[in-house]
């Protein structure tokens, strides 16, 4: 699972590449996929992923309840634009602050707990999130989800873009996600970064070292509900609605597939994982309508047999070769 | 007036209380044992239920499907432990939650091909389907008494088991320290194949005593998961005592903010796990921090 690194400052050339890589292969991404919208879910639920591998592959923490930090970047944006007419800048900017204080708040209940326990805390706490916006139903709309924040252009100083075109509107969340991959990137490459990684490796050791190791955890957690939040207030945008669904256990659940099927503790892996699994759901759901059939089975058989994911194993595989 | 409203309300929370006390123990049994979180407990306890719909439209006998649904649904927790999850000890606990997660997604799509995606009426059993009075305090339905008497008595049964038997004897040493265990010369394996199916039979239990209760739908599952993990939380891993008392403490909480805030009821048992936590990580009857 782990990729071992010599020296926490000085990145290797494919942690140096790894940024413009995925940039690259975005860039191009609306020509590849089947379809505009795939396109766009593969950025938005690529950072999602990326964003619970944050705390799941780095610091080895397993949440299954990150879809309140996807909500709530979402119903943050979503609101701010809907209720209060902020502008798009200004409302991504809440969404991310609001997931980003529900992340502190969460985190700080939940990291008192360990292992198994931290999993069904964070699922709890995120299912309260749920039946707390669920009963809200003059903030969030509650049941048919949160309507009436159709952005169709964006002021940026002079310019006014058309965000109602599928291409601008693909490059503008482009813009976002790629400043964030990089940002992230940047940080796992700090001090930062490889102290949760030997939080991750040995606890115990961290903390004798003089790491403080639940400030570490804190850290992580609500770096990990910012990077969700932003791919929640893109979604917001994007859809011009809030589904309830977002704040639902089965999107928890997504962002843990995705990054197991990709690969997590691998910086591409989630982004791959979650290519593969929006591939999955667009093909197979063309002719039944199970496909979640096929997606758990294939879960399934990738916990099994294929415990690093596909990007993992390939990494995995050419570390094998060099060596 | 008043008072015959709560001790009616209080009866509803324990019958409530009873199915939580089954599922999250059946849940702590596979975790004391196994390691495992089965993250498919819902899933199992939502075959339960269905599995009683088949039996009852197949028979008519309500009788026959309380003794047969946990036995089939037992047999198919033996299917997945040997299938499934006996390739993954060794791996860290992760790996086992994370196959039971999509496992989950599989039982209840399977389901819904078989039964369709709406909801299914469950009768209550003729025989239960009356009331009874409690000494002037209330009319109460019989089939909830049913619920608590039955959980009484396999929770006693399922005491019995553990800490009067030699199996009882074998499935407590194995939590301590199965490497032990497998030198002494005890199959561990198949001790970790009964229990599993012992829970997954307690969950199917708990599913077909719920459906007459609670609505029978593919994602009843979903919610439960979450009550038994709350359950589990409050009242500490691994200890049974821990998770009948905070079924019944959950189960009544969220009976009495129903009566009197009615829109806190589903709120109520997060709050109250919050409260616990922030006081006891440990759950009010854990051992110190599991890890």
């Amino acid at each position: 699972m782990t990729s071992a690194r010599s020296e926490a400052h000085e990145p290797t050339r494919a942690q140096r590449w790894r940024v413009p890589l995925v940039a690259a292969v975005l860039a191009v991404l609306p020509w590849i996929a089947p379809s505009q919208a795939l396109a766009v879910n593969i950025l938005i639920y690529g950072l999602y992923a990326t964003g619970f591998n944050l705390l799941f592959g780095y610091m080895g923490l397993l949440s299954f309840g990150h879809a309140a930090f996807l909500g709530a970047g979402a119903y943050g944006a979503g609101i701010a634009l809907a209720r209060f007419g902020v502008g798009w800048f200004g409302a991504i900017a809440i969404g991310v602050a609001a997931s980003g204080l529900l992340a502190v708040l969460i985190g700080a209940l939940s990291i008192r707990s360990r292992g198994i326990y931290f999993s069904m805390v964070t699922l709890a706490l995120a299912q309260l999130v749920y039946y707390v916006a669920f009963q809200a139903e003059s903030w969030t709309g509650g049941e048919n989800g949160l309507r009436g924040l159709t952005v169709s252009s964006l002021r940026i100083g002079p310019l006014s873009l058309n965000f109602l075109d599928p291409t601008i509107k693909y490059y503008v969340i482009f813009g976002f996600v790629t400043a964030a991959l990089w940002a992230i990137s940047r940080l796992l490459n700090s001090p930062f970064g490889a102290t949760i990684e030997a939080i991750r490796e040995n606890e115990g050791r961290a903390q004798a070292c003089g790491y403080d190791v639940r400030r570490m955890k804190l850290m992580a957690f609500t770096l990990s509900g910012l990077v969700c939040g932003l791919a929640g207030a893109l979604d917001a945008l994007h859809l011009s609605i809030v589904p309830i669904d977002t704040l639902y256990y089965q999107t928890s659940g997504l962002a843990v597939m995705m990054a197991l099927l990709g690969g997590a503790g691998t910086f591409l892996g989630p982004f791959v994982g979650a290519a593969i699994f929006l591939l999955i759901e667009d093909s197979f759901s063309l002719w039944t309508s199970h496909w979640q059939l096929f997606v758990g089975a294939i879960f399934i058989l990738a916990v099994l047999f294929l415990p690093r994911g596909a990007w993992g194993t390939l990494v995995a595989w050419r570390a094998d070769r060099r060596a | 007036m008043e008072i015959d409203l709560i001790a009616v309300q209080l009866f509803t929370g324990v019958a409530l209380g009873a199915v939580f006390v089954l599922l999250s123990t059946g849940l702590s049994i596979i975790f004391g044992m196994l390691g495992v979180v089965n993250f498919a407990h819902g899933a199992f306890y939502m075959t339960g239920a269905y599995a009683g719909v088949f039996f009852l439209a197949l028979t008519g006998n309500f009788w026959l499907a309380l003794a047969a649904v946990p036995l089939l649904i037992g047999a198919l927790g033996l299917g997945v432990e040997r299938l499934l999850i006996r390739p993954l000890y060794g791996r860290g606990p992760d790996y086992p939650l994370l196959l039971t997660f999509g496992l989950g997604y599989v039982l209840v799509e399977i389901v819904r091909i078989l039964f369709g995606t709406d909801g299914v009426p469950f009768e209550t059993p003729a025989l239960l389907s009356g009331g009874i009075d409690l000494g002037g305090l209330g009319y109460f339905p019989a089939y909830r008494l049913f619920v608590i008497a039955v959980t009484a008595v396999i929770l006693l049964l399922l005491w019995l088991l553990l800490a009067r038997t030699r199996y009882g004897l074998i499935i407590r040493a194995g939590a301590r320290d199965p490497e032990i265990l497998s030198i002494l010369g005890i199959d561990i394996a198949r001790v970790w194949l009964l229990v599993f199916g012992l829970g997954t039979g307690l969950a199917a239990l708990a599913g077909l005593l719920a459906a007459p209760m609670r609505s029978v739908n593919p994602e009843m599952g979903v919610a439960v998961l979450v009550e038994a993990f709350v359950v589990t939380v409050i009242g500490g891993m691994g200890s049974l005592l821990g998770g009948a008392i905070a079924g019944m403490l959950v189960g009544i909480v969220v009976s009495l903010t129903a009566l009197w805030m009615p829109e806190m009821s589903t709120i109520s048992m997060f709050a109250l796990m919050t409260l616990v936590l922030l006081i006891r990580p440990q759950g009010l009857f854990g051992r110190g921090l599991a890890r």
